[in-house]
């Protein structure tokens, strides 16, 4: 059958991205319009004006000429239809075409901005301009995509990836899209390390910052201070352990025990991740701080003077496990699941016991999961912000440095690349290390056949401490979240504690009147932005999560590892610095999104992608390839196997990178802050000017609103995504008690 | 995009009539004061003109850093409010426009004084001293005299009770390092901080936390412009506010229009606007406590009283330079903060 369709002469997809192309060029506006979803500009002088003009329209009237080339890119691969793939030929006009219009697009966008020729060199070589031109719209974005994919055609007729249209596609658009909002944002924040206070480049001022004793210094180990890197390094080695721990207990709870309570626990352990920022520290110093309930409580009984131990490490550490010990349960509990419990029942008949079979069995093949969470624990407490800001004290950590060292009294932005640079070294530290632990061992447990049994519990001997744990840990959440919610139905929190509906009338008060429902409470406008956004953020963002997954997982090709690196960086980078290098990218032509709603989807596709891939990768290693395989040999092209094997047995990464995705939408605010504009603006950086400006009630009300429509919209995708049935058995069986 | 072609290609490329035309006055609006108060300003700007204000708040360090980074492409018009310093650093980097509006003659000589040392590229709208306010509940509960000068913070019962924000990340913590330079003197001045560095037990990293902390009870003594004290009191947190016997230094909340902004005649509007005695004394229905420059506006009742309130004459020329602010900071990083405490 294969051989057949490489023999067809009409290539479909081929035929479809032409007809994108010409479309691009001659019947959309070519630049930006104004608002990305309003058709106003059908109306409004189109085609000929020049705002809204197409770009055949636009060199028809005699401007803009320098887009004439693209044209030639449209014509070539018109020579290619009616060939075969086999035929050079075809391969070369399409990758020719590609090449051609995509880097004169580019080339040309960079090169004349809003102020003319955007080069000094150019302007001296070919005189001033004396035209400009604004970011790219519609027809330059349709384009751009027709080129890309005309292109990654040419490479598959090739050969690219035994021909394989699908994945070289999925390749070649993952690393367009990655390069252009990660590594083009990031390169040019970066590149304010080296920049001298006078305008020039040296290595020089790098070289002064970096080597900072605040940064390095080893104080502490003589009681002094250490450097912040130093205290970067070291809490995030620690969360990430605790975290890992902690989540393995959960998710060891939840799969291998007869513990009654299992879906309460598991609802439990989610709240944190849905928690808005802040709101876990103030519970905290409500908690334990020098005034705190607990500490007030101790005092009084004890008779020992309260202390302002909560702010430092000791803070930060407990509202950083608690916040993030979901993230790790979340990628563990696919992979616990995961784990065959053939492999175990094998052991088992080989009268293994309990213990020997879960340490020698069960934990090892856990190892995929365990290093994931570990990295993710990690990267998340090097990037959190909103943690240490409350909590830290006179611990300083990379990420506030780096806030403050951009909005702060200094405004040193080489210092806050620096300090993102030393950053970043530490995640890929830790993201190289993480892999030489895997090894290239293999982790796969769910094959084609068949049913493979039910998973033993847990041994005695590790089931108590672990159920207890499990238990101390869930009362202390608890207790957080009572605080919280007590919180924000007081008049004045810790000082006047009548309880009032008031902060949730302030916020969310509607009428109805003729004309409908008047939403007249003063959160209302932020929340329904950051619904729309999340809501739009998070699929997208899974979709391209779970496809470079699929690539990083099942596919080989060079730069495999390159490819990975530039996946996971996003994540990598404290949001602070996204924040600044998006405006720094993108407020000016080609690409001019600074304002808008997309900007705000864009940096969270980029911000919560690695999640879906690292959640993808994790439950795609436990995939045997020969599920691809068999799809493969019965005719199924590498799109449809994707699609009808992999995806249904991706269900649990799935959920767990649009539950992820959407939640952080909702919750993040580092990168957010720089990019909410006054059409744009997003829950928690109102719910920090409330904050800023003592309205504590409110904030928390505010939060406490955000917590449960998150857990409503989880528990809707969870209904709707569904469970994977892979086979096992749901109920257990008496004996193995 | 139609309204930003409007703007910067209006000179240079002829446009369609018709886009520019349909266009509303509008204005963008960037606001470094506290958000009830910001949202006040848009709501009345726009009733009073019928111009579309969209508002952005953020603090003054963000709305630099956000001006800085759109300079290539500026998308604000004016920027209301928040200390001065960041608005002379703008002044100096050439990221804000030169005006002289017609309103200066209503205005007090500190709000003019602070626009002639940034070359007309910005103006003063209201003035706070610094001083302190403590938690009046934390200071008994640990038998403590109350403090009633600078002197007083640095007597070692105060030791662990002293808060003050980093000056390298705040304006506000900025603002006390230069007071202590002008009022003792740059020797005496860092002497007094390394004693004061003795008793502070945590530099925080936004100006107004160290009070924020106190109202709650997680401090006892916080070192922050006085308008935020008074504002936790009035909030109902058992706070004092403090105005420290030796004198002291202020701060002047400023405002700039943006260099080749869009809505530039809008921007103007918005500027004189905001120097009338109508808009200053919005700020009495938002527990503002800043003194407004205005002459005529009024001043909350329960504001320092600023008559009573030893005043030094603050130089914002010299000490909102970015050289004597590197210079103070590096000094202060490198003798005072890494002294054991």
């Amino acid at each position: 059958m294969r051989t057949l369709t490489t023999e067809q002469t009409t290539h479909p997809v081929l035929i479809f991205w032409i007809i994108a192309g010409w479309v691009g060029f001659f019947l959309l506006p070519w630049y930006g319009v104004e608002e990305f979803f309003s058709f106003e500009w059908l109306i409004d002088g189109y085609p000929f004006d020049e705002d809204y003009a197409p770009a055949a329209f636009l060199i028809g009237q005699g401007q803009k000429l320098w887009l004439a080339p693209i044209f030639a890119g449209l014509v070539l691969p018109l020579f290619a239809l009616g060939r075969r793939k086999s035929d050079p030929v075809y391969a070369r006009m399409l990758i020719l075409a590609g090449a051609v219009g995509f880097g004169w697009l580019i080339l040309q966008g960079f090169a004349i901005g809003i102020r003319g020729w955007n080069f000094d060199w150019a302007r001296a070589l070919f005189g001033d301009l004396g035209d400009r031109q604004y970011g790219m719209g519609y027809g330059a974005l349709i384009c751009a995509s027709a080129f890309l994919f005309l292109f990654t055609q040419g490479i598959a007729a090739r050969g690219a990836i035994n021909g394989d249209v699908f994945v070289v596609s999925a390749i070649g658009g993952v690393i367009v899209i990655v390069t252009a909002f990660v590594f083009f944002p990031i390169a040019k924040m970066l590149t304010a390390a080296f920049i001298t206070e006078d305008g020039g480049y040296s290595a020089g001022v790098f070289a002064s910052k970096f080597f900072d004793d605040r940064l390095w210094g080893l104080g502490c180990l003589s009681g002094g201070r250490c450097g912040v890197a130093w205290n970067s390094l070291f809490l995030a080695v620690l969360v990430g352990l605790i975290t890992t721990v902690l989540g393995l207990i959960f998710a060891l709870v939840v799969t291998r025990s007869g513990f009654r309570y299992k879906r309460a626990l598991r609802a439990l352990t989610v709240l944190p991740i849905i928690t808005p920022p802040f709101v876990i520290g103030l519970a905290l110093i409500l908690l334990f701080g020098l005034s705190g309930s607990v500490t007030v409580f101790i005092s009084d009984v004890f008779g020992v003077q309260p202390t302002r131990w909560l702010y430092g490490l000791p803070g930060v550490l407990i509202a950083q496990t608690l916040a993030f010990t979901p993230i790790a349960f979340l990628v563990l509990i696919g992979v616990v699941e995961g784990v065959s419990p053939s492999m175990e029942e094998a052991a088992q008949t080989l009268r293994a016991s309990k213990w020997q079979v879960f340490k020698t069995v069960s934990l090892p093949l856990m190892r995929p999961g365990l290093a994931n969470a570990f990295l993710l624990g990690f990267i998340e407490s090097m990037a959190d912000f909103g943690n240490p800001l409350v909590l830290g004290g006179n611990f300083d950590v990379l990420s506030t440095e780096i806030f403050f060292a951009i909005v702060g009294a200094q405004y040193d932005q080489g210092k806050a690349a620096v300090l993102a640079m030393v950053l970043l070294c530490f995640t890929l530290g830790a993201f190289y290390a993480q892999r030489f632990w895997l090894g290239k061992k293999s982790y796969t447990t769910v094959s084609g056949k068949g049913d493979s049994g039910v998973h033993p519990h847990m041994p005695r001997a590790l089931s108590l401490p672990v159920l207890a744990l499990a238990l101390i840990w869930a009362g202390f959440t608890m207790v957080v979240y009572a605080m919280i919610f007590y919180g924000s139905v007081v008049e004045l929190w810790g000082v006047n504690n009548t309880l009032t509906f008031k902060h949730y009338v302030t916020a969310f008060s509607f009428r109805f009147e003729d004309s409908g429902i008047r939403w007249s409470g003063a959160a209302w406008d932020s929340f329904w932005t950051t619904l729309k956004i999340a809501a739009i953020a998070a699929p997208l963002t899974a979709i391209v999560g779970l496809i470079t997954a699929y690539l990083l997982t099942r596919q080989t090709f060079a730069g495999k590892n390159a490819f990975e690196f530039g996946t996971m960086l996003s994540f990598a980078i404290p949001g602070t610095v996204i924040g600044v290098s998006y405006v720094l990218a993108f407020n000016v032509p080609p690409v001019e999104i600074t304002g808008t709603g997309i900007i705000l989807v864009v940096s969270f596709i980029f911000r919560n992608m690695p999640v879906g891939v690292r959640a993808g990768i994790a439950s795609m290693s436990q995939l045997d390839k020969s599920l691809d395989e068999s799809s493969l040999t019965l005719g199924a092209n590498s799109w449809q196997t994707f699609r009808r094997i992999i995806l249904p047995l991706l269900r649990p990464a799935i959920l767990a990178a649009l539950v992820y995705s959407f939640v952080r939408a909702m919750t993040a605010i580092s990168a957010v802050i720089f990019l909410v504009s006054a059409e744009y603006d997003m829950a928690t950086s109102y719910i920090i000017g409330r904050v800023e400006n003592n309205d504590y009630g409110l904030a928390i009300a505010y939060s406490t609103t955000l917590i449960f429509v998150m857990l409503s919209v989880v528990a809707l995708m969870q209904f709707v995504v569904g469970r994977t049935e892979i086979g096992r058995r749901m109920t257990q069986s008496r004996s193995s008690v | 995009m139609t309204s930003i072609k409007m703007m910067l290609g209006a000179s240079a490329v002829a446009l369609t009539a018709a886009s520019g035309a349909a266009q509303a006055d509008k204005l963008t609006f960037y606001c470094s004061a506290q958000e009830d108060w910001c949202q006040l300003m848009a709501n009345s700007f726009q009733d009073a003109t019928g111009i579309d204000v969209a508002m952005t708040r953020k603090s003054s360090g963000e709305t630099f850093a956000q001006i800085k980074a759109e300079s290539a492409n500026p998308k604000g018009d004016v920027w209301w409010g928040g200390t001065g310093d960041p608005h002379l650093q703008a002044a100096e980097e050439g990221l804000t426009a030169e005006y002289v509006s017609p309103m200066r003659d209503q205005l007090h000589d500190w709000a003019i004084s602070q626009a002639e040392s940034a070359g007309n590229k910005t103006i003063g709208i209201y003035s706070g001293a610094l001083g302190y306010g403590y938690n009046t509940d934390l200071l008994a509960a640990n038998n403590l005299p109350e403090p009633t000068s600078w002197e007083d913070l640095t007597k070692p019962e105060y030791k662990g009770h002293v808060q003050m924000a980093n000056p390298n990340s705040s304006g506000t913590a900025y603002t006390t390092l230069a007071t202590m330079m002008q009022l003792f003197g740059e020797d005496d001045g860092f002497d007094y901080m390394k004693r004061l560095h003795a008793n502070i037990n945590q530099y925080t990293k936004s100006g107004s936390a160290p009070i924020k902390a106190a109202g709650r009870g997680e401090n006892t003594i916080g070192i922050v412009f006085m308008h935020d004290a008074v504002k936790q009191a009035v909030s109902g947190f058992p706070v004092k506010v403090v105005a420290p016997s030796e004198g002291t230094g202020y701060e002047i909340g400023s405002m700039s229009i943006i260099d080749g902004a869009r809505n530039m005649d809008e921007a103007k509007k918005f500027y004189d606007w905001a120097l009338s005695t109508d808009a200053q004394n919005l700020a009495l229905q938002v527990n503002a406590f800043q003194v407004p420059s205005n002459k005529n506006a009024e001043t909350s009742a329960s504001a320092p009283d600023m008559s009573s309130i030893k005043l030094i004459d603050y130089d914002f020329k010299t000490y909102g330079s970015s050289e004597t602010r590197k210079r103070l900071l590096k000094k202060w990083d490198d003798d005072v903060s890494v002294l054991p405490q």
